[in-house]
């Protein structure tokens, strides 16, 4: 359905130097170096690494926005950036850090423009529109103006708007950024009916593990323009999660030795913070051993960031 | 396919419609201003021209008319009139939706332009050109010169109001290199504005410069229907005229998507 070959995307950027002001310097960044996948029909994918990454670049080249600079690309028999304008019938996108409905006047509207510029005839665009306003519960925004939206529900919209045409792709860049928790819930709930209510291909980025988690059977990592992995979440995490951070509250105050394999970070009256090496030991061993010796309130075991096993990827890769 | 087409254009209009409208006041305000506007104008030029009733064949009575309709039709004429949502879109790189839409940027651009420029003299031509009217003898809005000059006058204000969109566009292209809309804005608004007559009514140039003129596409934006209107340009020039404004038409939008088209190969989405 998608396949990327040996795709490169590099940008001259002047240079700001103090010194000449006749002469100004360049210097080529490599948003995007020789990154090649595949993606099947009907998989979600998480597209993840660090800002500047090479993320975004990778939407708008797929999305037919930006023109690489080598490398080839082809999605549903097409290049984004030769056939535009067939292309982008085929695919709906969000950035979620813009917007696409117009600003002034009521949801409704953008949509109806919508449906005459991909040329809906009127009996599919009513069953997309009611379709989407059920699952994402639009009823009560189509008549607001999107300035009296608030976030969470603009994304709503975003994402309705940028599936009216029944795109068979669709691709998410941060749709949950500066979400709150409901809001967030609410549109991955919605990724994942799409994905299997219409079969829509889903190539989704985002800094939040959990969209990842609760969305993407496989993910593709890149940093700083090179792909670095391509596969699934628990291997990765298997691979690259080395260790574990647990906060335990207590009930009084009293001494525990540390579990084999865990380091205490932080240790107050009530509460500890231990890490745990998940090569030495594992998180069901250690709790055991802590209730043994403690009467415990509360245990919270927490992931690591997904920048922390960037951090550790990149070690390993030595980039 | 031609009336599909169509059709994405009427909801663009539509939508210009209701957003002018969210700004009802802002179009009246514009309204009074203009008249005012229109009023000092013709006081000056009445000055000017003294006792005399003619000036180079361009008599009173025609230049009163000729400012009433830049005062009434000016959203069709100024180029200084700009669409902010527009830099903003390529100032902060949402342009990247434009271009997600199955549509090409020119004309979709070039509709939603001449969409507000239509949906803004709809709100405020009309109270301009009534009161105009209703003026007292030498200040006031004369009828047009005949039946046939009144057709040939609203067919070359819509080519020109075209005409002036196509000529703006290069403005937004601009925008592409520079980033910033002030420069090309100033430019365009000072030079386009002389060259079409705006701030000297071009029958009261001097021969030279009125023979530079006729070659710039400027004139042909306002100069030219308001002239045909009146009577100051006869049947046959207006024909011409008309003919010239068809060229400038078909030649500036080719030019316009080529140089888009040039600047989006090197696009960069500013912002991420």
């Amino acid at each position: 359905m998608i396949e990327i070959e040996n795709l490169s995307k590099a940008f001259r950027v002047a240079k700001r130097k103090n010194g000449s002001l006749l002469r100004r310097e360049h210097e080529t960044v490599h948003a995007l170096t020789d990154v090649s996948f595949k993606v099947n029909s009907g998989e979600i994918v998480g597209y993840i690494g660090p800002n500047g990454a090479g993320k975004s670049t990778t939407i708008k080249i797929m999305s037919g926005i930006l023109v690489p600079s080598s490398g080839k690309c082809q999605i549903l028999g097409l290049t984004p950036w030769k056939s535009r304008i067939k292309h982008v019938q085929n695919i709906g996108v969000v950035f979620g850090q813009r917007t696409q409905l117009w600003w002034d006047v009521p949801v409704l509207d953008s949509f109806n423009l919508l449906k005459d510029i991909y040329k809906m005839s009127p009996t599919s665009y009513k069953r997309s529109l009611d379709e989407l306003v059920s699952t994402l519960s639009l009823e009560s925004l189509l008549h607001v103006p999107v300035r009296q939206l608030s976030l969470g529900q603009r994304m709503r919209c975003e994402i309705a708007a940028a599936l009216l045409h029944e795109p068979k792709i669709l691709f998410l860049d941060e749709p949950t950024i500066g979400l709150d928790a409901v809001s967030k819930i609410a549109v991955r709930q919605t990724i994942k009916k799409i994905n299997q209510e219409r079969g829509v291909t889903v190539i989704l980025t985002t800094h939040d593990m959990s969209d990842i988690e609760a969305l993407a059977d496989r993910i593709l990592l890149i940093g700083k323009g090179q792909k670095l992995y391509d596969g699934a979440l628990d291997t990765l995490k298997a691979q690259y999660l080395k260790e574990k951070r647990i906060a335990v509250d207590f009930d009084e105050a009293s001494d525990f030795l540390c579990p084999e394999g865990t380091t205490l970070i932080q240790k107050s009256n009530e509460r500890a913070l231990l890490t745990i090496d998940l090569s030495k030991t594992s998180v069901p061993v250690v709790i055991h051993q802590l209730t043994n010796q403690l009467m415990i309130k509360d245990i919270t075991v927490e992931n690591q960031a997904i920048e922390e096993m960037i951090v550790a990827l990149y070690k390993e890769m030595a980039i | 396919m031609k009336k599909l087409r169509s059709s994405y254009q009427a909801a663009i209009f539509k939508l210009r419609l209701a957003q002018g409208l969210t700004y009802r006041t802002a179009a009246a305000a514009g309204v009074a201003t203009q008249f005012f506007w229109g009023m000092i104008l013709i006081m000056m030029f009445t000055a000017f021209y003294g006792s005399q009733t003619s000036v180079d064949g361009f008599t009173k009575s025609q230049l009163t008319t000729y400012i009433w309709l830049q005062q009434a039709f000016l959203v069709f004429i100024a180029l200084w009139i700009r669409d902010l949502e527009l830099f903003e879109l390529i100032r902060t790189g949402n342009i990247a939706y434009e271009l997600c839409r199955p549509i090409n940027l020119y004309s979709f651009w070039y509709t939603k332009l001449l969409s507000s420029r239509f949906a803004s003299a709809a709100l405020r031509c009309l109270p301009i050109l009534v009161f105009a009217y209703f003026f007292p003898k030498p200040y006031g809005l004369e009828l047009p010169a005949s039946p046939t000059a009144l057709l040939l006058f609203i067919v070359a204000l819509v080519l020109g109001v075209m005409i002036n969109v196509a000529i703006s566009m290069f403005i937004y292209i601009s925008v592409f290199i520079t980033l910033s809309p002030i420069g090309s804005l100033l430019i365009f608004s000072v030079v386009g504005e002389f060259f079409s007559g705006m701030v000297i009514p071009i029958p009261l140039m001097p021969d030279t410069l009125q023979k530079v003129l006729m070659c710039l596409p400027f004139r042909y934006t306002g100069d030219l229907p308001f002239r045909i209107y009146s009577g100051n340009v006869g049947i046959t020039d207006a024909v011409i005229g008309i003919c010239i404004q068809i060229f400038w038409l078909l030649f500036l939008p080719l030019l316009g998507n080529f140089l888009l088209n040039k600047a989006l190969k090197h696009l960069v989405v500013q912002g991420g």
